[in-house]
């Protein structure tokens, strides 16, 4: 009796539930895969089965990576968020240790100062900004974006590593500092590389958001050559209204693998720098 | 301690041999450190989210077109966004979207987290794949919605028409009350596991005794989840929800891809509006105004979540 009860309470409690979430979230992606992977003449086919694929074919890879500039696009975009991010952890990581760690006047108030400025969205700043891009002529440059880039994330990276900066104990600071140590070195040696999960976090999710970035992107860069993953596939393998949603599939696929791969390798550090804020906060 | 001694011994001694360098001793002091250290991405966040932020406040006073000189024109920019009825759609639209899509999340990312709250065979994998709608880049997912949700090809109607369900299906994104639940739709299915993730950690640290004593006073499943891990998990539930609505209210990459604010400007977004008028219109200033406007809408928004909670 009981353990048919259990197993009734695993089914719907947790199996059927789960089943159900999966399938919401993972579906998209089973389409996005089946659409890349069929021929037109079969995609097109109203009576063929939308999500399973009777012949194979790579032609909307082959097509995508010959016609188009995929390949620049991934390599712009990873130099992108590979350049934004280290920029965002220097700064940022320069923002929360004083904040975190130091006695000084009008830290506090410039502690609250950072948290408000981590709220300021995009979507206040773009017009401004796309004005100011344009008269420092960087217009078309992945510099552009480079400098854009970590005005988003500093505010997110100094507040995440302020968490992290502040469970190291003062003791051991103030130890190595009566061992001779200057304040840098204190910090060089030992405090930050205590605080590297918190570094890696700040970083996983900092690469990730740059590589998403939609707006900036738009906003500044027009020519294909510098163009980003996101921002190519939405510009031109959209032609018109005539939509190649089997080059779509095949380049919106292929630009999220990266994300993917990175985020499945450090999906804990991730998760850490997700919930940070909210479980301590 | 007697090393602590040694240590500060050493120190001592090398005091004296230090001190002809004035200018490290000076830096050494905390403030000077510190100032030191935060000069240079002060300078940084003041030069590019500082300035542009004041900047767009001084635009949106002026009548300026891409390329040409801004003239002063006060609260004109506003005066006519005040009379512009797309404008007032445009904050209904983002109020609707904001409101229902954030309830949507974090109804079904409690209940994710409840699911996933129970101890079984490859939890960190089903994690993983949870999570994936919130890693993936938003505009390829969007791109491939906009194709689940094509009105002849997609995935949806051609389901429906295999299963017999419907002779054909919705156009989902073609008339303004589909393609408002469409958006919504979206944007829950992307937003709803960093709920559910979130939520999940809250719930791990709600201590296991708690529990157990509900239980010993007698509470069932359900007075053990109201009374127990409810107000344990309402911390964490407000500060996800505040800051879901703060990304959700300022949203852009979703609309503006899936539906242009179409059709008929039925489902702008402040944010595409904003984009469109200075984008599109090519007029700086009133983009501007419409971006500043969102400022006391999302406050509104802020103030109706605090109030709500408190008569809770």
């Amino acid at each position: 009796m009981v353990g048919e009860l259990t197993w009734r309470k695993r089914l719907f409690g947790l199996w059927l539930p789960l089943a159900g979430f999966l399938v919401v979230a993972l579906f998209p992606f089973t389409w996005m895969a089946a659409t890349s992977l069929k021929t037109n003449a079969e995609l097109y086919d109203p009576k063929a089965m939308p999500l399973t694929i009777k012949h194979p074919s790579l032609v909307h890879y082959i097509d995508l990576l010959r016609e188009t500039n995929f390949l620049v696009w991934v390599a712009n975009t990873m130099l992108v968020a590979a350049i934004a991010t280290g920029i965002s952890l220097l700064l940022g990581a320069m923002l929360a240790y004083p904040l975190a760690r130091m006695r000084f006047r009008g830290g506090a108030l410039l502690a609250i100062a950072v948290a408000v400025t981590y709220l300021i969205p995009q979507t206040l700043l773009f017009v401004p900004m796309a004005d100011l891009i344009g008269r420092m002529k960087l217009g078309n440059t992945l510099t552009a974006v480079m400098l854009t880039y970590p005005t988003l994330l500093v505010p997110f990276i100094a507040w995440l590593l302020m968490g992290y900066f502040k469970t190291v104990p003062k003791e051991l600071e103030e130890q190595a500092m009566i061992d001779g140590a200057s304040r840098w070195r204190a910090m060089t040696r030992i405090i930050l590389p205590l605080c590297m999960p918190g570094f890696l976090s700040a970083g996983i999710f900092a690469f990730t958001l740059s590589q998403n970035e939609f707006l900036y992107a738009l906003l500044f860069l027009s020519k294909s050559s510098v163009r980003t993953v996101p921002i190519g596939v939405v510009g031109e393998l959209i032609r018109g209204d005539a939509f190649y949603w089997g080059q779509l599939m095949a380049g919106a696929l292929l630009g999220s693998i990266p994300v993917a791969l990175i985020y499945s390798f450090f999906v804990k550090y991730y998760v850490a720098g997700l919930t940070a804020g909210a479980v301590k906060g | 301690m007697s090393k602590i001694l040694e240590a500060s011994r050493a120190g001592a001694l090398a005091a004296p041999a230090r001190r002809p360098f004035r200018l490290a001793a000076f830096m050494e002091r905390e403030s000077v450190f510190s100032w030191l250290m935060l000069t240079p991405p002060l300078l940084f966040l003041l030069a590019f989210l500082g300035y542009p932020f004041i900047y767009g406040v001084y635009l949106s006073f002026f009548h300026k077109e891409v390329a040409r000189a801004a003239s002063f024109v006060g609260f004109d920019n506003f005066v006519r966004l005040y009379n512009d009825p797309i404008f007032w759609q445009a904050v209904r639209n983002t109020i609707i979207f904001t409101g229902v899509a954030t309830v949507l999340k974090a109804s079904g990312g409690l209940g994710m987290a409840l699911v996933m709250n129970q101890s079984f065979k490859m939890k960190s994998f089903a994690r993983a794949m949870l999570l994936l709608p919130f890693i993936v880049p938003t505009v390829l997912s969007t791109v491939a919605w906009q194709w689940i949700l094509d009105p002849g090809m997609g995935l949806f109607n051609r389901l429906l028409m295999v299963s017999g369900l419907a002779e054909r299906g919705p156009s989902w994104l073609g008339t303004p009350t589909m393609a408002m639940i469409s958006i919504i739709m979206v944007n829950t299915w992307r937003g709803l596991p960093f709920f559910g993730i979130s939520i999940l950690a809250g719930l791990q640290t709600i201590p296991v005794d708690l529990h157990e004593s509900a239980t010993i006073d007698g509470a069932g499943t359900w007075g053990r989840f109201r009374y127990v891990t409810l107000p344990s998990l309402l911390p964490v539930i407000l500060i996800v929800t505040t800051f879901s609505i703060v990304i959700t209210f300022f949203d852009f990459q979703l609309v503006y891809v899936l539906t242009g604010g179409g059709p008929a400007n039925s489902t702008h977004l402040m944010a595409t509006y904003a984009y469109s008028l200075s984008m599109g219109a090519g007029q700086m200033g009133l983009g501007s105004a419409v971006a500043l406007s969102m400022v006391p809408v999302l406050g509104l928004l802020l103030v109706a979540l605090t109030f709500f909670v408190r008569k809770d």
